[in-house]
């Protein structure tokens, strides 16, 4: 077996609250308290758990938008926790991240080409703007879009299109490993369901590695590979979806699947 | 008679000079000891129907163009708006989604569930007081005589809903409406509230409009269930007959959409395309862009609410065609 594309080992983030004062003491707050995991090449690994789990912090850590207190992140190779800024850019390609809200990562001045033309000269993947607008186009077929839609800003885009635009600028630049922040939390359930297909389609078709956190028990299960359920900051259980779903072996996992609403068999 | 029956309800956003209809003459009806579920995607005018009978669109951009809405046997829309005002958070409440945003943050939450004691019964300080304790321990808020001084960000998002369901119970009202009551919260919490709203209904006998966009969480907790889709119920039946038997291409497509937590599924088989704008009128049934079993009549005729079966209503020219 190949080594794991991610390995983490005893991950630990602490945050300080408040500013403190003259009488009052600042205290630490362990949002991740020792987490380790792999993901091996062209795996889905679902992180679920509640608000306050400490998931996306693990998603942030891995994309350098937070600072960890300690642990390492072996990709490729390369503990990617204890490079430089500097060191690092030539690796930011290779991890991508899909957020909640794709608008607020657009930039609104911007049009669609303007927006999926920037990681391409950052990263060198194309020459001229020829050459870019041929990939934007294909890419955005990729995701399920007119390519027409280059021309257009973010805002003349439901939620649903901007996520597909969000995935687009993703895999433009062709990511090893995508980290997946509660993609289709935002959405109505049908367009849900479409922007669950696509991401599961893309995911197959470039078998790109993948992170996907979410509070849905039911979108995890749909996507996943293997599942970690995590709680207060440490993973409680972690091991194959149907192993998880079929004979959960913690409480807390117990709990939470008992604790989703029963839906009716789906008709035929 | 129905404790609220609500006939050809219409609602539209008043934008530009122009009148968009929102909520497209919709009927239905609650009987004391029932819980109706609205479910629907977001901009279906589940919510704006929820405000439309609580009375709270005035000093908005909605208006109401149409029908009736009748509680206790009396129009609500040609009361008075003192009348009015007296049957709100007395015999009528709702529970919304962020109660964050509907508690004042200044205030102790205990002070804030007195207010509403006091300004509909006439009641002592002390016996104020006493009703707050108890109201708190009936909603299982821990600790009820520390948690009044309390104030709302010092509660989590559970007791705040808590909180909120407290003070909308303050004054046991026949109708409870809750908008989304659960939605911003975690699901084992959410399990909590949605128990807590059955037996609290058990208790008090009241009818319950619970409103969501959440299938499985109105398939646990209602007893009738209405499919909104673009201002319309589509489909309405009690929760065992719709969904043993769903008849609507839409409410099928709903089903369809959520992905199961109980088996493995390979692909969602997700409803193509998305709701107009509100601008954009849709010649027949509003459904037939993107369904799945449209034919010529769809397109040209909007179909008329019809009975499908006993009790199970439906507005659609072609029910269960995925059967044939």
């Amino acid at each position: 077996m190949t080594a794991p594309l991610l390995q983490l080992r005893d991950l630990r983030v602490h945050f300080r609250t408040g500013r403190g004062g003259l009488f009052r003491r600042r205290r630490i707050l362990e949002a991740v308290g020792g987490v380790s995991f792999d993901i091996h090449r062209g795996e889905v690994l679902g992180l679920v758990g509640e608000s306050g789990s400490g998931k996306s912090t693990i998603g942030r850590t891995l994309t350098r938008l937070e600072r960890p207190t300690g642990g390492e992140a072996i990709f490729e190779g390369t503990d990617i926790l204890a490079l430089t800024a500097r060191a690092f850019r030539p690796l930011r390609r290779r991890i991508q991240m899909i957020f909640q809200d794709p608008f607020a990562s657009l930039n609104p001045r911007l049009t669609i080409e303007q927006t999926l033309a920037e990681p391409l000269f950052i990263h060198r993947l194309a020459r001229d703007r020829s050459e870019a607008r041929d990939m934007i186009a294909e890419t955005l077929e990729l995701v399920g879009m007119d390519p027409d839609a280059m021309k257009r800003h973010p805002h003349e885009f439901s939620g649903g299109q901007r996520q597909r635009i969000g995935i687009a600028r993703v895999m433009i630049v062709k990511p090893r490993l995508v980290i997946a922040d509660e993609p289709v939390s935002a959405l109505d359930v049908s367009i849900q369901a479409q922007v669950l297909n696509l991401i599961k389609k893309l995911q197959r078709e470039s078998g790109v590695s993948m992170l996907f956190i979410s509070h849905d028990l039911g979108v995890v299960r749909y996507i996943s590979d293997r599942i970690a359920v995590m709680r207060r900051g440490k993973i409680v259980e972690i091991g194959d979806r149907n192993r998880i779903f079929d004979s959960p072996r913690h409480d807390y996992t117990r709990r939470l699947l008992a604790s989703i609403p029963r839906l009716p068999p789906a008709p035929n | 008679m129905a404790l609220l029956e609500v006939r050809d309800l219409g609602l539209a956003i008043a934008a530009g000079g122009r009148l968009l209809p929102v909520v497209r003459g919709i009927s239905f009806a609650v009987e004391e000891n029932e819980t109706l579920g609205i479910v629907g995607e977001s901009g279906c005018g589940k919510s704006l129907t929820a405000l439309a009978i609580m009375g709270l669109l005035e000093d908005t951009a909605i208006r109401i163009t149409g029908g009736s809405i009748r509680f206790e046997g009396r129009e609500l829309l040609t009361m008075a708006p003192a009348e009015r005002r007296a049957l709100m958070g007395n015999r009528m409440a709702i529970v919304f989604q962020e109660p964050m945003t509907s508690l004042n943050p200044v205030y102790r939450v205990g002070d804030q569930i007195v207010e509403v004691l006091r300004q509909h019964r006439d009641l002592s300080t002390s016996e104020a007081r006493e009703r707050t304790l108890r109201l708190l321990e009936m909603v299982q808020v821990p600790e009820p005589e520390q948690r009044v001084h309390s104030y709302p960000h010092q509660l989590s998002g559970g007791q705040r809903q808590r909180v909120m369901i407290a003070m909308a119970i303050a004054c046991d009202p026949r109708l409870l409406i809750a908008d989304e009551p659960t939605t911003a919260l975690d699901v084992t919490v959410q399990k909590e509230i949605l128990e807590l709203l059955q037996d609290l209904q058990k208790r008090m006998g009241s009818a319950i409009v619970l409103i969501s966009h959440d299938l499985g969480v109105i398939a646990e907790t209602c007893d009738r269930v209405a499919v909104m889709y673009r201002g319309t119920i589509v489909e309405e039946a009690t929760a065992g007959e719709l969904f043993a038997n769903v008849a609507h291409p839409y409410t099928r497509g709903l089903l369809a959409s959520i992905p199961p937590a109980d088996r493995d599924v390979e692909w969602l088989e997700a409803i193509p395309g998305r709701v107009p704008a509100v601008d954009q009128e849709i010649p027949g049934c509003a459904f037939h862009p993107r369904c799945p079993f449209v034919r010529d009549l769809c397109r040209t005729a909007r179909p008329e609410g019809r009975d499908f079966a006993p009790g199970h209503s439906i507005r659609c020219h072609f029910p269960r065609e995925w059967r044939t």
